[in-house]
């Protein structure tokens, strides 16, 4: 395999509309199903009613937000060790998908929290707190970014910025867990749930599956027009 | 190599103690931030009592920040910073030394000074040495993060608010341990765990951090 043909912007131009299309379309489909599974096929939960049939979105895009980070930072390092350019087309590219999923995670939670828990925002959960600070470090990234003139450069700096966030995620998950239990009880825990009926796990990794291959186009095609913007 | 690092820190130093104004703001903030706070909460003691650790650590947080915009800024405007970056001492050992220049005087008084405050707020005396104690850990993990936000934003038009929005997020772990010391300490179970944990973020920090750093001013001064 001929891995670094396609490292070089022009030839990867082309391929990333082809898998651009596919990905797009597979994850029309797989959305379609996985949201008929989730409204009309899974069962009604017992304890939280209807309300629940939101993690068919929220657990898929809190998983995609943090994968999409750990991706970003594996193409930040790429292009920070063999220098190419691609590699820092493919993280900037991929930055405002994960700062999207991120944000969505964060919203359903907050609609998820109102009926269930009776409040939009815990201080307390860890994972709540985790999130937000990933976020952040998403805006850190295009921030960073976009205030360097030199696309070269701004590659390069946010990538390092990546790397340092990479590193600092379980850091910084694993602290907000501890924090969490030192300021309150298991008042509230979602690890605590009963078991899930089996038609509710296929709903949640078809739609994990929807969002991977959203995330794949939406990133395929920004990095075309990275690709376009820069003139290579 | 070491001496190289020696006669930077000890110029660094210098160069603060011809400026004594700029140590005497970051002081002065993290003294004006702390007072705000009972003016904008309420002057009831045991809230104060309670929210002691977590102001003093915050304003710390802010006032180590607010410096840090000018640990390079001077040697990257005069040409300095370039023949850092040619010497031939290692870039990493430089990047170390002007953290621990920027924590000597930065850090250091915050800690010094957090006693005075700690009194303001009517903390119990025997969590005073847990206090300073954690400072005295925490603050420098503060100097080497910051150091690279500081390398990364150099040169850029609104850095200090962009290195803000880059470093604050990777200050949390720190901000919850050394807090939670004092909380653990004021909740009669000692902060040991938690100062343990905070010194080994300074290990890793201080082995890891001055490269990060290192690399973040060769992509600056290309």
């Amino acid at each position: 395999m001929r891995w670094f043909w396609y490292a070089s912007p022009q030839t990867f131009f082309p391929l990333a509309g082809t898998i651009a299309r596919w990905s797009g379309i597979a994850a029309a489909v797989l959305a379609l199903v996985g949201l008929y599974i989730g409204f009309f096929v899974a069962p009604t939960d017992a304890q939280q009613g209807e309300a629940y049939r939101i993690i068919f979105i929220h657990v898929p895009a809190a998983w995609m937000s943090m994968f999409i980070y750990v991706v970003m930072a594996f193409w930040a390092g790429l292009g920070l060790a063999l220098n190419t350019r691609l590699s820092g087309m493919m993280a900037s590219a991929l930055a405002p998908t994960g700062a999207l999923f991120t944000f969505i995670a964060l919203w359903t939670g907050a609609l998820w929290g109102r009926p269930t828990w009776g409040t939009y925002w815990v201080w307390g959960d860890a994972r709540l707190m985790s999130e937000l600070i990933l976020l952040f470090l998403y805006f850190g990234f295009m921030a960073l970014h976009a205030a360097i003139e030199d696309p070269r450069r701004a590659d390069r700096a946010a990538g390092l910025l990546a790397l340092v966030g990479v590193v600092n995620v379980p850091i910084i998950y694993w602290s907000v867990k501890w924090w969490n239990t030192l300021h309150q009880g298991a008042s509230v825990s979602l690890t605590a749930a009963p078991k899930m009926a089996a038609t509710m796990l296929t709903g949640m990794l078809v739609m994990a599956l929807a969002f991977w291959m959203y995330s794949i186009a939406a990133a395929m095609l920004r990095v075309r027009c990275i690709i376009r913007e820069r003139g290579a | 190599m070491l001496a190289a690092a020696r006669t930077l820190v000890c110029r660094d130093l210098r160069v603060a103690l011809r400026r004594r104004s700029d140590v005497a703001t970051a002081l002065l903030f993290f003294v004006v931030v702390t007072s705000l706070f009972p003016l904008g909460i309420g002057a009831e003691p045991n809230q104060l009592r309670a929210i002691a650790p977590g102001v003093i650590w915050v304003a710390a947080l802010l006032s180590s920040m607010l410096s840090l915009p000018r640990l390079f800024e001077a040697d990257h405007a005069d040409g300095t910073l370039e023949q850092m970056l040619l010497g031939a001492a290692p870039l990493g050992v430089t990047a170390a030394a002007k953290a621990l220049a920027h924590w000597l005087v930065s850090g250091l008084p915050l800690a010094l000074i957090a006693p005075l405050l700690a009194l303001q707020y009517d903390l119990p005396a025997e969590l005073y040495g847990v206090l300073v104690l954690s400072l005295l850990l925490g603050t420098p993990v503060l100097s080497l993060i910051g150091a690279i936000g500081a390398a990364l934003t150099l040169g850029l038009r609104g850095g200090g608010v962009l290195l803000a929005l880059l470093v604050l997020p990777l200050y949390a772990p720190v901000l919850i341990m050394g807090a939670g010391a004092v909380e653990m300490a004021a909740a009669g179970l000692g902060g040991h765990g938690q100062l343990l944990i905070l010194g080994a973020m300074l290990i890793v920090a201080a082995a890891f951090a001055p490269w990060a750093t290192a690399a973040a001013l060769r992509i600056a001064s290309e």
